[in-house]
């Protein structure tokens, strides 16, 4: 029979199972044989801050006025056995990204935007620099399995110090830095050999278990002092454990990151395959810190997809004393901005979706040890922009805690939102919007 | 010579008057007596002082020292002498694990027995051990010298860098990327200042030196292109 | 997460003095595990007696259980009550049946150990407060276990505190966390060994009085966990004559020993060893990873 060329016929059908993405890893994989490292937090969607709203007041609540009537943004950290506890102005903080994951550059604007905004910045798995120090007014050292450039001048320079067990991209794995960003300073501060794949311990060195973490928190204090708050950040996967132990090893402040929480770089399918969302860990956190009578005597932070005062607010809401942001905070300073888009094209991506930061051939000089590609980016004009940034977060949630009849932002409660889906009702804990209801519910069933 | 009795007086106030002490300080001597096992003893340490603990400790002895010279008449508990940067701590007894974890300088001296992970992530201290030491001891050991007068256990230097280790005794078995290397005379000359700096009469020819095969350094990618 | 002491003693002079060094090993441990305390002691009674040691949240529930069981089974029966444990001396030939009764007579009351010569006391609650509630310092034997839990993922009770009786004179307490236990769980329930709590220790203490079920020694049972328990710990067990400690092939948990012509010593630091006589002179060393000790008398 010959052929009807006008006859209809179906279209390409692509499998949901087997989706272009899917078959190009397969190939890639094929060709390769190691699997796929790359930058940033989870990237498929999850349950988010999104799917909830705040309830304004209205003829049962009565609001504040914007900018005259006050509405307060200040948080303490580290009341509970510092002697230096941590005031800051905004309860958004810096989250911790290392020099050598980031250029000197970047760690530099970040101190000079969190100084102006009167927050935290974090160092990172590669010690502190001076830079970082010297434009940080209140800055945090990260304490890591790995103790690269660990050493107690810097240690007693530090305003808080963050004992990392894990953080939300990779909660159970450990740092991991190729050879193309181990540069000679960074080789040099990590104490390794120039240009090689560097991979750190996914346990701490010399303690295993909030037993042996209590000692671990004895020494650190007796180090320093007695006199800085000591937080334990943990990757979300067992948040309600993971509080109860930080706390009773002694923390001052706990630090959940979710499950977009980003990396420098990690394999792929740890970023989007471990971890929980950063909205199903907050509840669960406050839970664990209100059965131990410790809920605001010891703060909690969050992190992990911020990126709003609307996310800062319903953090707040759900009980969080403050939130921390990293993958926002690049963003702000300039990474992914689609000015470069020429030259994202020629790695092969695109503005907004570039995540090989492993490879640090960062067009905007962020997350890049190349000097060239460093210089492009101005330290202070980026802070400034991180600063503006911030400030925008800040005057948001403001607008919502008004909107609320707040007076501080930290009097948000779980009971000022309402959810637009079942699964941020179930992970929130707050009612389905129009309804009294949400899964899970006690003296409920489904 | 400065006694400090830990049961009665306890821990605060002992690391507060060793880390206070200057450069130029004349109570260069001190004592410490009952520390029945306490942890975090003589930590963060910055002086040229001389601290002679005597009995057992706990977790965490002499960590993070720089300058001083910590003396343990006893045995030590885990991490003793962690992320050292300088100075010398000794220990007559036995070392728990994680002796020297991390420590970036400075000579610790185990006159007994290492546990296990002895120098684990070690970045530039020395370490001399007079009799054995542990399994998985010099893991991710990044730079510096670890010395073993006796035996070491299972997977001795896993993932090690660029440290280097001298074992006179037996190895039960190397970890992975840890290869056994040729002694050279530089290496000879490194064991014997060291062998001497910690009193130990033994002849440095009777070592071999184990060190990173570096196989590992980079991920081993069979591209196919 | 926890604390662990345990001490195994040669010389009989000491034997007065074991509730007293015990206690003393435990409170050091407090800071390791703050939640809840138990202890094992083992203290030969009559020839041909057995013991059995009940927990009831209400100590009420004592009340006349001797005169009922001493009816039921026929035999002379004789009860101490501890707080909210009691421990009934009867024929060691009746046990079985005695639990039986037990069980029937008062639902509420659980069974902490059952043996010739075992006792076990736990409550939540520090280290200290725990042991004077069961005048821990008092009690006399020939050598016992002792461990402070900080509870990881299970509820701090009573029940979820250590330590796990494995079978007649048999116990068990753990330092760590097992990553398998919940499939184990699900596997030994499938042989007709029950759980009762959701803790991951008496997990591996079923599956020990399995293997022993099945056949195998103590020393084998342990020797299998090797290869079927997944995850962190370190184990000491007691049995009617004899002590033993195994640790995981990672052996991150801590473990110090100790041992003189007088005792055998563990604890999970070694501050927990300091006042224990002639530690001075002792051999003290670290168990090594994967490997069974064992001690008898």
């Amino acid at each position: 029979m010959a052929k009807d060329d006008h006859a209809p016929s179906t279209l390409p059908k692509y499998s949901s199972t087997f989706t272009p993405e899917v078959n190009a890893e397969i190939r890639r994989a094929a060709a390769t044989g190691i699997y796929d490292i790359r930058g940033g937090g989870a990237k498929r969607r999850v349950p988010h801050f999104d799917d909830l709203v705040f309830l304004g007041a209205s003829m049962s609540r009565y609001p504040l006025e914007g900018y005259r009537e006050r509405c307060d943004t200040n948080v303490v950290l580290g009341t509970r056995f510092a002697k230096k506890p941590i005031e800051l102005k905004i309860p958004v903080t810096i989250a911790g990204m290392s020099f050598g994951a980031l250029s000197a550059q970047a760690k530099e604007a970040l101190g000079r935007g969190a100084s102006l905004a009167g927050t935290s910045t974090t160092t990172g798995d590669g010690g502190m620099t001076p830079e970082e120090r010297g434009q940080s007014k209140t800055l945090v050292y990260q304490y890591l399995p790995s103790r690269y450039g660990m050493n107690p001048v810097d240690l007693r320079k530090a305003d808080a110090i963050e004992i990392v067990v894990g953080q939300g991209a990779k909660p159970g794995g450990g740092g991991m830095l190729l050879g193309q960003k181990i540069s000679d300073r960074v080789a040099e501060m990590r104490t390794l050999p120039k240009g090689i794949d560097q991979r750190s311990a996914c346990r701490h060195p010399d303690w295993t278990g909030p037993d042996d973490l209590e000692i671990k928190i004895l020494e650190l204090r007796e180090i320093t002092g007695w006199e800085k708050p000591i937080y334990v950040k943990v990757g979300a996967a067992r948040p309600y454990f993971d509080t109860t132990l930080a706390v009773k090893a002694g923390a001052d402040v706990v630090v959940i990151d979710g499950m977009q929480g980003g990396t420098a770089a990690t394999q792929d399918v740890f970023i989007e395959h471990v971890g929980i969302p950063t909205l199903a860990c907050i509840r669960e956190a406050v839970q664990a810190l209100q059965d131990l009578g410790m809920h605001r005597e010891v703060q909690l932070i969050v992190s992990g997809g911020i990126r709003s005062g609307a996310d800062v607010a319903k953090a707040l809401a759900l009980g969080a004393d403050a939130v921390s942001i990293g993958t926002a905070a690049m963003i702000a300073l300039g990474d992914n901005d689609p000015k470069w888009e020429a030259e994202y094209q020629k790695l092969g991506t695109t503005a907004g979706a570039y995540d090989d930061w492993h490879e640090g051939q960062d067009p905007a000089g962020i997350s890049t040890q190349d000097p060239e590609l460093s210089k492009r980016l101005d330290p202070v004009e980026a802070g400034r922009r991180l600063n503006n940034y911030l400030k925008v977060m800040t005057l948001e949630a403001q607008t919502l805690a008004r909107a609320c009849g707040k007076n501080h932002v930290n009097h948000l409660e779980p009971e000022d939102l309402s959810a637009l889906t079942m699964e941020a009702a179930a992970m929130a804990r707050v009612p389905l919007a129009g309804t009294k209801w949400y899964p899970g519910m006690p003296g409920t069933s489904f | 010579m400065q006694t400090y009795d830990l049961e009665a007086d306890g821990l605060r106030g002992l690391n507060a008057a060793l880390q206070s002490q200057s450069q130029t300080t004349n109570e260069t001597a001190w004592e410490v007596i009952n520390p029945r096992g306490s942890h975090a003893i003589a930590v963060g340490l910055d002086a040229p002082i001389e601290v002679t603990v005597k009995g057992s400790t706990g977790y965490y002895c002499g960590g993070m020292n720089a300058q001083a010279t910590v003396n343990v008449h006893g045995s030590v508990g885990p991490g003793v002498a962690e992320n050292m940067m300088s100075g010398t701590v000794v220990v007559e007894g036995d070392a728990s694990q994680y002796a020297g974890a991390t420590g970036h300088g400075g000579l610790l001296v185990i006159k007994g027995n290492a546990s296990s992970r002895c120098g684990i992530s070690m970045k530039g201290i020395d370490i001399v051990v007079q009799g054995n030491i542990g399994h998985m001891s010099a893991f991710m050991a990044q730079a510096g010298n670890l010395v073993v007068c006796g035996d070491a256990g299972d997977a001795l230097g896993d993932s090690i860098y660029e440290a280097r280790l001298f074992v006179r005794g037996s190895v039960k078995s190397l970890g992975a990327d840890c290869t056994e290397k040729e002694m050279r005379p530089e290496h000879i000359a490194i064991l014997a200042d060291l062998l001497e700096r910690a009193g130990v009469d033994a002849k440095p020819e009777e070592f071999r030196r184990y060190g990173s095969a570096r196989t590992l350094y980079n991920f081993d990618i069979d591209n196919a292109y | 997460m926890c604390g662990i002491v345990g001490l195994f003693l040669k010389d009989k002079s000491l034997e007065p003095r074991l509730g007293e060094m015990l206690t003393e090993m435990l409170i050091t441990m407090s800071d390791r595990g703050p939640d809840s305390a138990g202890i094992a002691v083992y203290a030969s009674g009559e020839a041909g007696q057995g013991k059995l040691t009940l927990q009831a949240a209400d100590p009420g529930l004592f009340e006349g259980l001797d005169t009922e069981l001493s009816e039921a089974l026929g035999a002379p029966v004789s009860l101490r009550i501890k707080d909210t444990h009691a421990v009934i001396t009867l024929p060691e030939a009746q046990m079985a049946e005695a639990r039986a009764i037990v069980k029937r007579l008062r639902p509420d009351t659980r069974v902490m150990s059952a043996g010739e010569i075992i006792e076990i006391y736990k409550e939540t609650g520090l280290p200290g407060d725990v042991a004077k509630r069961f005048d821990i310092p008092h009690l006399t034997g020939s050598h016992g276990i002792g461990h402070t839990r900080m509870a990881t993922e299970s509820a701090v009770t009573t029940l979820g505190a250590h330590p796990f009786s494995t079978g007649a004179d048999q116990c068990l307490v753990h330092n760590g966390s097992l990553s398998n236990h919940n499939s184990l769980r699900r596997k030994l329930a499938r042989q007709g060994v029950t759980v009762e709590t959701e803790n991951d220790t008496e997990v591996a203490a079923a599956y020990l009085t399995w293997k022993m079920q099945e056949g195998q020694s103590l020393g084998e049972a342990l020797e299998s966990g090797l290869d079927d328990l997944d995850g962190f710990y370190t184990f000491v067990v007691g049995t009617k004559d004899g002590f033993g400690v195994v640790r995981d092939p990672i052996a991150c948990k801590p473990a110090v020993m100790a041992e003189t012509d007088q005792y055998v010593a563990f604890g999970s630091e070694y501050r927990a060893l300091v006042n224990l006589p002639g530690i001075e002179d002792a051999r003290v060393w670290e168990p090594e990873p994967a490997t069974v000790y064992f001690w008898k008398h």
